[in-house]
């Protein structure tokens, strides 16, 4: 609305940005981009990691130069960022995807820091703390400014980031990713304050790789590829398969593959899970399991999805419960033992639960089947970890000069493509995936699809968990839905009917009648 | 999370490669530069510091702490630490002598020595691998309980054998190579071999880089625990047997008293992270190596004991001042 009024009106805008290039040596990261924002807008940025986004941003607050031609204007005026200090003077203030706060200080304390108000060079506590509450009370959030950081959640915290921002009179604020490690309803808090903030005419740079996110909430889309602009879509103009193809340079058809077929009766049940319980949080958990077959696991953050994958994988002890691979009993104590009978499971935090990031990449890929491909004594066998290695650079198309080189000087995908040649390597009949492509780029996400199709037509069973509904959708043949550590339902696609997001929804909020 | 530096590094590709193999070859190179340094000074202050029978006596007092060392590295490498290493090197050199006094059977004195070292490592393996409680409480307390059990072996007092069967491996040499000296690179070797070369190898390296993700991908993770702790505990045993035949004798209340914060010293200096998952043995030799020149260096420059104990403790500060400045590096990219 507001922004379609402040078009209509053609009023100055807050932000341009001109011909912005920048390069570093030989390599160009930014060419001729060029971005207008309005005030009271949200201005979303898109594009694939590597397409110049952030260096965007890192120009717009100063911790870059641009090259010679390019210019920022703020309210008409062409002004120097500089530095972030200069960058903030004049109103522009960047919320980073890993919050920069002091958890052993207050509320107040972090909004002020470096920028205390004093008096006779002692800072002012009782105006700190004042000045703090009208910040907050204009954000409408609940907490005190006297609160120590460390007592709030991750969603406040980005709430006290907010509110410094604000205390330096801040007109353009950039968010990068700001919901990546937020719950659902610390996300929606998320968007009603950047709502207030619109109110307030602050304009506010947007940058996310969630769709749904960007429908929601923008304005106006600009999308970057290959360090240059592609284009700005208005809000009437916006729709998935345009963005995707700005992104991607190609078409949405071949975004979300899904040859196998849906499975029929006939097909066998590779995974059978009896009455799983933890004994906190899940409830009585049973399901089939078919081969060939991708089996979504939705539900809301905190519903129990990622507590069942581990439980099954042996990750965490149940107290009640029983599996069946083929038709077989089996008892899994540890994630060795699953792994030893077949199922391997892709954890949702690769970099805290999955990588080796100082091991090299050949490592990381044959961590699983070290012992498997050992030669007499216990000595390792190079020879196979490089060819296990090479194979798996070449079938998943992992990006990487060396396969010496460490796991992490990789990109968010290839480092997820390296998670699941390593899982690949075990030969699993049974594939749990939690969040497969979290953190993943648009093309790397294309190809991770492509990847769950064709080991779903080799016959793996894969149970797939996914807050994404338009990847649950594209990539399920059926789903699964959980709430409050219980399967809340499953639904099918019938006859020419696709998966009704709907229903997943309502069964994943209980909003479902009777 | 990193995304967004990946997309920075991707962007400037080349020179974030080379600076990068650079600060890998710095991280392995590491300390040589500073060993031959160091060298280089102390030969200028005093010409007779690079003569033959100066760097034997080097390479002599510094095998043992290398040894220690070693098994150091195996426990630092998992992110652990093993503060008992001293006490254990006290306990097995008593175990060592008293077998020796035994008659017709006194050289089994070196392989007792080492069996008493991996059970006591053993011991401190179990309680931090299956019960889980911290390495530095675990070893902090066996440094304590231990110098008690080394002791309590001699009644509290010094035990003496002249007549040492395996004296040799203190005082004697082949082809000119003293056996301590033979000794210890015989343990580095071998250690390298264990962490470059075998699948177990690549597992401690997994733990201390990444022990949950190290569980779920099947590595028995208390299983390379308990090995860590049972080398170090084995190779402090193996310590114990190399001071005992080296001064005839073993008291549980005055020998190896300290030596755990030379071994940890070495290990820093050598370039293993004390967060583990990063760090190789031939640093630990490099780090070994430095300790004895200076503490030799500094004798034969005439500084005095004291000044030697100030001037150590600084360079154990800056050796952890550089590893802090080394992971910092690493974290930016």
């Amino acid at each position: 609305m507001t922004a379609a009024a402040s078009i209509e009106t053609a009023r100055q805008p807050v932000l341009e940005m001109r011909h912005i290039s920048k390069t570093f040596g030989a390599i160009r990261a930014l060419q001729d981009v060029s971005l207008t924002v309005q005030a009271g807008e949200l201005h979303a940025l898109m594009g694939e990691n590597g397409a110049g986004k952030s260096t965007l941003m890192k120009v717009l607050s100063g911790a870059y130069r641009p090259d010679p031609g390019g210019e920022i204007l703020i309210d008409g005026a062409p002004v120097v960022t500089g530095n972030p200090i200069k960058a903030r003077a004049h109103g522009i203030a960047v919320i980073y995807q890993e919050l920069s706060l002091a958890p052993n200080l207050t509320v107040a304390q972090n909004i002020f820091l470096g920028n205390e108000p004093r008096r006779f060079g002692i800072v002012d506590r009782d105006q700190c703390n004042r000045r703090a509450n009208e910040i907050i009370a204009r954000l409408g959030v609940s907490f005190s400014a006297r609160a120590s950081v460390s007592s709030l959640s991750l969603g406040e915290r980005q709430m006290v980031e907010i509110a410094r921002a604000l205390s330096t009179n801040a007109r353009i604020i950039v968010m990068d990713e700001p919901t990546t490690s937020l719950t659902s309803r610390e996300t929606d808090r998320l968007f009603e304050v950047i709502a207030t903030l619109k109110a307030q005419g602050i304009a506010i740079i947007y940058i996310s790789h969630r769709m749904e996110e960007v429908y929601q909430l923008a304005d106006r889309v600009s999308v970057l590829r290959d360090s240059g602009y592609v284009g700005t879509l208005e809000r009437a103009d916006l729709n998935a398969s345009r963005l995707v193809s700005m992104m991607v340079g190609r078409d949405l058809s071949a975004f979300y593959k899904k040859d196998h077929r849906p499975p029929d009766e006939k097909r066998a049940v590779a995974l059978s899970v009896r009455g799983m319980s933890d004994g906190k949080l899940l409830k009585d958990c049973s399901f089939d399991l078919h081969k060939g077959e991708v089996l979504a696991l939705a539900g809301l953050v905190g519903s129990g999805r990622t507590e069942l994958a581990r439980l099954i994988f042996g990750a965490d002890r149940h107290t009640s419960g029983t599996l069946q691979l083929d038709g077989k009993p089996v008892t899994i104590g540890s994630p060795r033992e699953a792994l030893d009978a077949g199922i391997a499971y892709l954890t949702e935090d690769r970099k805290e639960l999955g990588l080796f990031l100082d091991m090299s990449i050949s490592d990381n890929i044959s961590m699983g089947v070290l012992a498997r491909d050992a030669r007499a004594g216990g000595l390792r066998d190079f020879a196979a970890a490089e060819k296990r290695a090479a194979k798996s650079v070449s079938d998943l198309s992992i990006r990487t000069g060396s396969v010496q080189a460490n796991a992490g000087s990789l990109s968010g995908g290839n480092q997820q493509k390296v998670l699941l040649a390593r899982l690949l390597e075990t030969e699993p009949r049974v594939l749990i995936l939690d969040e497969p492509t979290r953190g993943v780029d648009v093309g790397a996400k294309s190809e991770i699809y492509r990847l769950i199709d064709n080991l779903a037509n080799r016959g793996i069973a894969i149970l797939m968990i996914s807050s994404e509904l338009p990847e649950v959708i594209g990539v399920a043949d059926r789903v699964l839905v959980m709430r409050d550590g219980a399967i809340s339902g499953e639904v099918t696609a019938s006859e020419g009917e696709p998966l009704s997001q709907e229903k997943i929804m309502e069964l994943a909020t209980g909003a479902a009648k009777g | 999370m990193t995304d967004k530096a990946i997309e920075t590094t991707n962007a400037g590709d080349q020179p974030v490669g080379k600076s990068r193999r650079l600060r890998t070859a710095f991280a392995a190179l590491g300390m040589l530069p500073v060993l031959v340094l160091l060298a280089a000074g102390f030969q200028f202050m005093n010409p007779r510091f690079l003569t033959e029978t100066n760097l034997s006596i080097v390479t002599q007092q510094s095998s043992i702490n290398i040894v220690l060392a070693a098994g150091m590295t195996f426990v630092i490498l998992t992110g652990g630490i093993d503060l008992s290493v001293g006490s254990i090197l006290a306990a097995s050199a008593m175990v060592a002598v008293m077998v020796s006094l035994v008659p017709d059977w006194g050289m089994l004195g070196v392989p007792a020595a080492i069996l008493a070292g991996l059970g006591f490592g053993l011991v401190n393996g179990l309680l931090i691998a299956y019960i889980k409680l911290p390495p530095f409480i675990v070893t902090l307390g066996s440094l304590t309980a231990v110098r008690g059990v080394a002791r309590l072996l001699g009644q509290d007092t010094t035990v003496f054998n002249s007549d040492l069967p395996f004296d040799f491996i203190g005082n004697g040499s082949l082809f000119g190579i003293p056996w301590l000296v033979i000794i210890a690179l015989s343990v580095v070797v071998l250690s390298w071999l264990v962490l470059k070369r075998t699948v177990l190898g690549t597992w401690i390296y997994a733990v201390g880089g990444n022990a949950e993700a190290a569980r779920l991908t099947g590595i028995k993770v208390p299983l390379v625990l308990l090995f860590v702790y049972g080398v170090s505990g084995m190779l402090a045993g193996l310590g114990g047997a190399m001071s005992a035949a080296r001064l005839y004798a073993a008291n549980g209340l005055q020998l190896g008293q300290s030596y755990e914060l030379d071994a940890i010293a070495a290990v820093i200096l050598g370039g293993t992270s004390f967060v583990g998952g990063v760090g190789s043995i031939w640093g630990t030799l490099i780090g070994g190596l430095i300790i004895a020149v200076l503490s030799n260096g500094l004798i034969l420059a005439g500084v005095s004991d004291i000044w030697q104990y100030i001037i150590k403790g600084l360079v154990i500060i800056v050796a952890v001042a550089l590893d802090r400045y080394r992971l910092q590096a690493g974290a930016r990219t």
